[in-house]
């Protein structure tokens, strides 16, 4: 058999930035809890929120150097897989990239030491501020980030002469026509993906009757945060779908399986989208909702997927189900937030342990439904690397298959050791809990003398 | 008055990236190669801890290198890092497995030796990856039009092999004398010695580099030894011999601080004559930093974006390391 570079190239590079992701999916928002206990700590000088944040800064940290390892690898398989990617865009991406790493990158690395060791060797105020800088780095990142990806989606600002990008704009390359639904949508992710893991790790403790007061705060803070946000995900995303709608409508078509360009789509619940009959087989759906959905009319024009050569269209059953497994679980997280809220005011939730258990349940839901959104948009956007410009295929490097296969292979093995290095010991910090006061009158920030608190590695 | 050269400025800016990165990260990639050699396990943790809260940082100047010279000189980057694939991926892969022996080997009880062998074996493999690509950058790829057009195993040279060991020997000389500032007792001691051994290395790789390139390459050679060059670029190689024997009179009497700062001074002036030999080429001869540099606008763009926020950078990462000054307890940071 043949093997296929770009393919291959393309698998490592997703199955790198899937892992990737997964750790700023949850550093984003923990960092955003970590400032909110601080400054609760500060302002009414009560302890449990300082236990609270020492112990979810053990599973930040632990997040955050599986986030920066990982990550280090994306800013090198640019170039070592997609050099055509890399010298046709340099000029537009480039800077964002630069910026990304000068006033990200090195802020949350400045400072990351400082809040994670600095505890007894600067003020509160000062600790606090580093915190601050951690989680606003987080942010930086983010939205410079997802600007040159959403370019990548949408791009504007720039002129081509001989296959090379030129910016001519870059507030319009910065703010292309995606970016700020995608930055929104992903922060949003972000944050309801902590909560969820706060969550579940509080309903944990909760049905195990243990660390009382750390699992009532965690509960209260978790489910009101993912009470208001995944509502306002939902009303995020579906102007996110509007705006794919615009201007990339044949995602859309994938998203629904739709192939003939139709007047009141259906929404399909089920489907198998087939690209050799351009057909679905076993299709179940509901009559002109998605146009109502998509143009916000019953008889509204969605464009299908035979508007265009098939050489142009994306895969449609991977867009098809990524897209149908994010919206389910967003779904599912908006009733088991109202639920769990609807409980925690009527000051019974410890008593409902079916709900307590599906909490338990749903702790990993936000990363699951931030990898399928990804997957949306990633593979929706294929054949292209830049929309509609620049294709896959002229993107990769002139690497040898062979070359890639391997170490494809290399970095499978090593991430399968990492992520269950991670879910081990982040299992064992959670069993472990918050570090219970040895005496009463310690003072705040004096840390402890316990050996289990004496080295860093257990912050 | 003349326009300012972007590219050069660029250039200037990229390397000192890279020589930040070299620096810093060589001293705490340096620990980790001399892991093993510590005599127990409250030494290894007094290593590590004398670096943990500055490490995160320090490989940030490694993004800036990769993130910089896709973004000031797309050309080169696009061109030479598929001619170092597979020392670049082991790199990567190495990194992974050290940087997370950070927060790994302090939460694990049963398996701490597990991460202590990934931090040793991480550092060390990731060392010696980024002595290979020294090497290849100094020999050159195969380019041709702007692209690469060798083989997966192009950069496996008896050179490059070399490069790659001599860069072990320099990190460890960095993680040495470092630990000799952080550390004091048993651990001071032994730190001393392998100061000493990886001195003794390091002078011999020097020395051979300094004779391989030029004999190996002739535009080097000439650089280096026409006339007209030789007034500027002679005190180079001399200050090199002087600062090394400054080092080895430092360790012999037991400076604390003199040997790091004279090893960094090496490093830099090792780092300032590959920059002799190499200029102007941003892809070893064969394309200059002016054939690969980004169009003007994006340089100005990331050039100003540099001047603006590198000296903040500088400022609180001066300030992290004045937090975290003086000996490393033995019991960390709490």
């Amino acid at each position: 058999m043949e093997l296929d570079p770009v393919l291959l190239a393309r698998l490592q590079f997703a199955f790198t930035i899937s892992f990737h992701i997964l750790f700023p999916a949850l550093t984003i928002g923990l960092s955003g809890f970590l400032l909110l206990l601080e400054v609760l700590w500060l302002k009414t000088g009560d302890e449990a929120f300082h236990r609270l944040a020492r112990f979810w800064m053990k599973i930040f940290a632990l997040g955050f150097g599986m986030g920066v390892v990982s990550g280090v690898v994306l800013s090198y398989q640019l170039g070592t897989n997609f050099s055509g990617f890399a010298r046709a865009t340099g000029n537009v991406l480039g800077p964002l990239l630069a910026y990304e790493v000068l006033t990200a990158f090195f802020l949350e690395a400045g400072f990351l030491g400082i809040m994670l060791f600095g505890w007894d060797r600067v003020g509160r105020g000062l600790h606090l501020f580093a915190t601050a800088c951690v989680a606003v780095g987080t942010m930086i990142s983010a939205f410079w980030i997802l600007a040159a990806n959403s370019w990548m989606q949408t791009p504007s600002g720039y002129a081509l002469v001989n296959g090379t990008f030129f910016a001519t704009d870059f507030w319009a390359v910065v703010f292309n026509p995606s970016f700020p639904y995608r930055f929104v949508h992903t922060i949003l992710a972000s944050y309801l993906t902590a909560a969820f893991v706060v969550i579940a790790v509080s309903a944990w403790w909760t049905l195990r009757g243990e660390h009382k007061a750390a699992a009532r705060h965690g509960l209260a803070f978790g489910l009101g945060l993912a009470a208001i946000l995944a509502p306002l995900q939902i009303y995020a995303g579906d102007l996110h779908g509007l705006n794919v709608r615009e201007h990339q409508p044949l995602k859309v078509a994938a998203m629904e399986g739709l192939w003939e360009t139709t007047r009141g789509a259906p929404l399909l619940l089920f489907a198998l989208p087939d690209p050799k009959t351009e057909s679905n087989r076993f299709e179940i759906g509901v009559p002109k909702l998605a146009s109502l959905i998509l143009t916000h009319d019953w008889d509204g024009e969605v464009i299908g997927l035979k508007s265009a050569p098939p050489e142009n269209r994306p895969p449609v059953m991977q867009v098809f189900w990524s897209f149908r497994v994010m919206v389910g679980i967003g779904f599912a997280m908006l009733c088991l937030a109202w639920a769990g809220a609807l409980f925690l005011l009527r000051r019974s939730l410890e008593r409902q342990t079916w709900l307590l258990r599906l909490l338990v349940w749903a702790g990993p839901s936000g990363f699951v439904a931030t990898l399928a959104g990804w997957y949306v948009a990633e593979i929706g956007r294929q054949p292209w690397v830049v929309y509609g410009i620049l294709r896959t295929a002229d993107a990769v490097s002139p690497v040898p298959a062979g070359s890639i296969l391997t170490t494809l292979l290399l970095f499978i093995a090593a991430y399968t050791v990492l992520l269950g290095a991670f879910l081990y010991y982040g299992a064992k910090l959670v069993r472990h809990g918050p570090d219970v006061p040895e005496v009463a009158s310690v003072p705040p920030g004096a840390g402890s003398n316990r050996p289990l608190a004496a080295t860093p590695g257990n912050l | 008055m003349p326009a300012l050269d972007l590219p050069l400025v660029a250039a200037l800016v990229l390397a000192f990236a890279v020589l930040m990165y070299v620096s810093l990260d060589g001293f705490d990639l340096g620990l980790g190669i001399l892991f093993p050699l510590a005599g127990d396990d409250a030494e290894r943790d007094r290593m590590m801890n004398s670096v943990a809260p500055v490490w995160d940082g320090n490989e940030t100047w490694l993004v800036l290198g990769g993130g910089g010279l896709f973004a000031a000189f797309p050309g080169a980057y696009a061109a030479l890092l598929p001619a170092v694939y597979l020392p670049i991926m082991v790199m990567l892969v190495a990194l992974v497995f050290r940087g997370v022996a950070f927060e790994l080997r302090f939460k694990a009880e049963r398996s701490k030796a597990v991460w202590d062998r990934a931090f040793w074996a991480g550092s060390t493999l990731a060392t010696f990856a980024q002595g290979v690509v020294l090497g290849v950058f100094i020999q050159g790829v195969n380019i041709s039009g702007h692209d690469f057009a060798g083989g997966a195993f192009d950069w496996l040279t008896p050179f490059s092999l070399m490069t790659g060991v001599a860069l072990v020997a320099g990190y460890a000389l960095l993680g040495a004398t470092w630990l000799i500032m952080k550390a004091n007792g048993p651990l001071q001691e032994r730190a001393f010695v392998w100061a000493r051994l990886s001195l003794f290395a390091v002078g011999g790789f020097v020395a051979v580099v300094s004779l391989w390139t030029p004999l190996a390459s002739e535009a080097i050679a000439r650089r280096w030894f026409s006339w007209s060059h030789l007034p500027w670029l002679a005190p180079i190689p001399l200050a090199t011999g002087l600062l090394g024997l400054y080092v080895v009179r430092a360790l012999a009497r037991k400076q604390e601080h003199g040997p790091f700062l004279g090893s960094l001074g090496l490093f830099f002036l090792s780092y300032v004559g590959l920059g002799v030999s190499l200029f102007p080429y941003a892809v070893p001869r064969a394309l200059t930093i002016w054939d690969t540099a980004a169009a003007p606008e994006s340089l100005k763009l990331i050039l100003i974006g540099v001047a603006v926020t590198v000296p903040a950078i500088l400022a609180y990462t001066a300030y992290n390391y004045w937090v975290f000054r003086g000996k490393t307890g033995a019991t960390g940071y709490h």
